[in-house]
């Protein structure tokens, strides 16, 4: 447990030291408080965040987590001829990266609005949605990046297989999506679409948002199907357990490729 | 000669009318507990043409009251009169009858009459201001009747369930009705107008209907302004009439799985302006409309700003101000015969080089997932995907299953004042 500690400690310290943090936590400060400047309208500027959730969380959290543990190669192989659990080592990596990442998303998005608060008095569920959804993200993208890193040697690879996880996540899948409900359309597609979004957490995310007030009443029967199961509270313990399931198992085969792994 | 000889007939005229005085000066009749007449039935049944017959404040549970006389009721200090959830209340049968002041409660539901609180059947000149009508049926309902008012009522009730609910207003056969400044709250339909020509219907609050706030059935030729319609279920509906005109209305929040702002059927040269249309799920559907010119409207926050079915042809758009709606056009059909033009849009990303404050690049207000949406509409599951704005961008550089002419060339810079 100290091991573990110390190598978060250690870790939470080489990140903040290192300045893509502050430039990430800035790129927040500038996008959401020009965001808020421009407009009163609350609506516009969760939207507007809501979009930084499913692109530039997830393109970030990948991006940095696969260079990170390639970066870090020569301090893992170092600490590893320590007598400390090779688990250890993993969660205290993947924490020392995720917290540092979440804390400045938080601070990013969240100072901002704290000054302007008045504009966002009715605003208060779809605000947490969002900043859960964010916070969620940063964790499973870098669990998935810690997967990708730990399988593949080859740099590229790696690299090119993230940005594709990220385009799969953010485009593709919405497209497959598209393209069932217009094959299957003749038939009813609410509860398989309900779980295809339950399945891609940025879908979740961006639902959970947007059911708040914006398409509920537009969808009809589908928009009351999916505000009855979402809005409930049993729906929202589903969605959450499938945020969680997503940051655990990558990280857990992360974990045991890590494990086994031949430096 | 003959001058002289009619000059004394009319004189004798003259006489005769002095003399029949039942006829110049009328009778006030008063009702009340402490007066001689107690009931209502009573005092109408003693009235003749011109009189007055007061009721004083208190409880009158009498129903089927019919006025055959030309008098006015007058309700002092707000009495009820109560239908007792059976029957209907007053119906008029005599021209230029005044009703005010009065309250009118509980005229019964029922499936095979159409009970009323107040019930002009074919009459002219008659007035209902100023008063009030509590969970009835119908409240006022006007049947071949000319030239009446219906000023100033307090309509309200409390059904949850269309079947056991009546209008507010109901005009049916009518010419010439002014309706002015009513509050309707939480009937069938707030104001209905069948087979209605010419008539004025403004100022009105209508909310919480269960179904339409204002209905408009073969009702050519009238006018509605300054009304505000809010939280009906289904918004406005105008049917099968032409050279309606609508403006100055405030549509808001008529927001539910199948609410309309102002929704449109075969209406043909009407004039649609000045309205404000905000929250609304759909701003305005036009069905088979033609030849309706909407400008300087505003439609803000609706789902759908406007959805023009494909059977609405020659309808002008312009001067309108579109702000923040989730989708701005939305077409069942990949041709266009309506004009848009001067328009501001929020969504428009062009620019304007020249400063005239017109866009040089067209707009093209509607989108690809837009006519996705209107063709399958659980795809609505993928607004605001990353996915869909890629598609969007692509289509609007390459324009394939949008309709190409369903732009406006001109496009407004900045929010039209």
């Amino acid at each position: 447990m100290n091991a573990l500690k110390s190598i978060i400690k250690y870790q939470v310290h080489d990140t903040f030291r290192s300045k893509w943090l502050v430039v990430y936590t800035l790129f927040f400060v500038v996008l959401s408080y020009g965001l808020l400047s421009f407009t009163n309208d609350s609506n516009k500027v969760i939207l507007s965040l809501l979009n930084i959730n499913m692109i530039v969380i997830p393109l970030t959290s990948l991006i940095f987590g696969t260079i990170y543990l390639y970066n870090n190669r020569d301090y893992i192989i170092l600490i590893l001829s320590q007598p400390i659990n090779r688990k250890t080592l993993f969660v205290g990596l993947y924490l020392g990266l995720s917290v540092p990442m979440v804390l400045s998303f938080l601070l990013g998005t969240g100072l901002p609005i704290l000054i302007y608060i008045r504009n966002f008095k009715e605003a208060g569920t779809v605000l947490l949605n969002l900043f859960v959804g964010g916070v969620f993200e940063t964790f499973i993208f870098v669990s998935v990046s810690f997967l990708i890193a730990t399988m593949n040697e080859n740099k590229m690879k790696g690299l090119g297989l993230a940005i594709f996880l990220w385009l799969f996540f953010t485009a593709l899948y919405d497209g497959l999506i598209l393209i069932t409900l217009q094959v299957l359309r003749e038939y009813p597609l609410e509860i398989p679409s309900i779980i295809f979004t339950i399945l891609n957490p940025i879908d979740l995310s961006r639902l959970l948002v947007i059911l708040r007030f914006d398409i509920s009443a537009l969808m009809g029967y589908t928009g009351a199907v999916f505000n009855q199961f979402l809005g409930s509270g049993f729906g929202m313990i589903v969605s959450i357990i499938s945020l969680a399931v997503w940051c655990v198992v990558p990280l857990f085969f992360g974990l045991k490729t890590f494990s086994r792994k031949d430096f | 000669m003959c001058l002289i000889m009619s000059r004394i007939r009319n004189s004798v005229l003259i006489l005769f009318l002095f003399l029949s005085t039942d006829f110049i000066f009328p009778k006030t009749i008063t009702v009340g507990k402490n007066e001689k007449i107690k009931s209502i039935k009573q005092a109408l049944a003693l009235c003749e043409d011109g009189d007055v017959i007061r009721i004083t404040g208190g409880f009158y549970p009498e129903s089927n009251l019919v006025v055959t006389k030309q008098i006015s009721l007058l309700g002092i200090d707000l009495p009820t009169i109560s239908g007792s959830r059976k029957e209907r209340i007053l119906t008029v049968r005599a021209n230029n009858v005044a009703v005010s002041g009065i309250h009118f409660a509980d005229a019964g539901a029922s499936f095979v009459k159409d009970n009323a609180a107040v019930k002009l059947d074919s009459v002219t000149g008659c007035a209902i201001e100023n008063n009030e009508f509590s969970n009835n049926f119908f409240g006022i309902y006007l049947g071949k009747s000319w030239n009446c008012k219906i000023r100033n009522n307090k309509i309200i009730a409390s059904q949850k369930a269309q079947t056991y609910s009546g209008n507010g207003i109901h005009l049916w056969y009518c010419k010439n009705i002014i309706i002015e400044g009513n509050t309707i709250d939480g009937h069938r339909d707030g104001i209905y107008l069948e087979f209605v020509r010419r008539s004025l219907i403004k100022n009105n609050f209508s909310t919480r209907n269960l179904r339409y706030g204002l209905h408009f059935m073969f009702s050519d030729s009238c006018e509605y302004s300054h009304n505000t319609f809010q939280h009906n279920s289904a918004g406005v509906a105008v049917m099968f009439t032409h050279h309606v005109q609508m403006h100055s209305n405030l549509f808001i929040n008529n927001w539910g799985g199948a609410s309309f702002g102002l929704l449109l059927k075969e209406i043909t040269d009407g004039k649609i302006y000045n309205n404000k249309f905000v929250r609304n799920t759909c701003g305005i559907y036009l069905e088979g409309s033609n030849r309706n010119i909407v400008e300087h409207n505003l439609f803000e926050n609706n789902g759908w700003a406007i959805r023009l079915m494909a059977n609405s042809m020659d309808n002008n758009f312009m001067k309108n101000n579109f702000v923040g709606n989730s989708f701005e056009v939305t077409t069942n059909n990949t041709r266009n015969y309506n004009t848009f033009a001067n328009n501001y849009w929020s969504d428009y990303q062009g620019y304007d080089l020249n400063k005239d404050g017109i866009g040089e690049t067209p707009h093209h207000p509607v989108k690809l997932f837009s006519l996705l949406v209107e063709k399958n509409r659980p795809t609505l599951l993928l607004l605001r995907s990353f996915f869909v704005e890629l598609l969007n961008t692509a289509e609007k550089v390459f324009p394939v299953l949008t309709p190409e002419t369903l732009v406006d060339k001109y496009p407004e810079m900045s929010f039209i004042k």
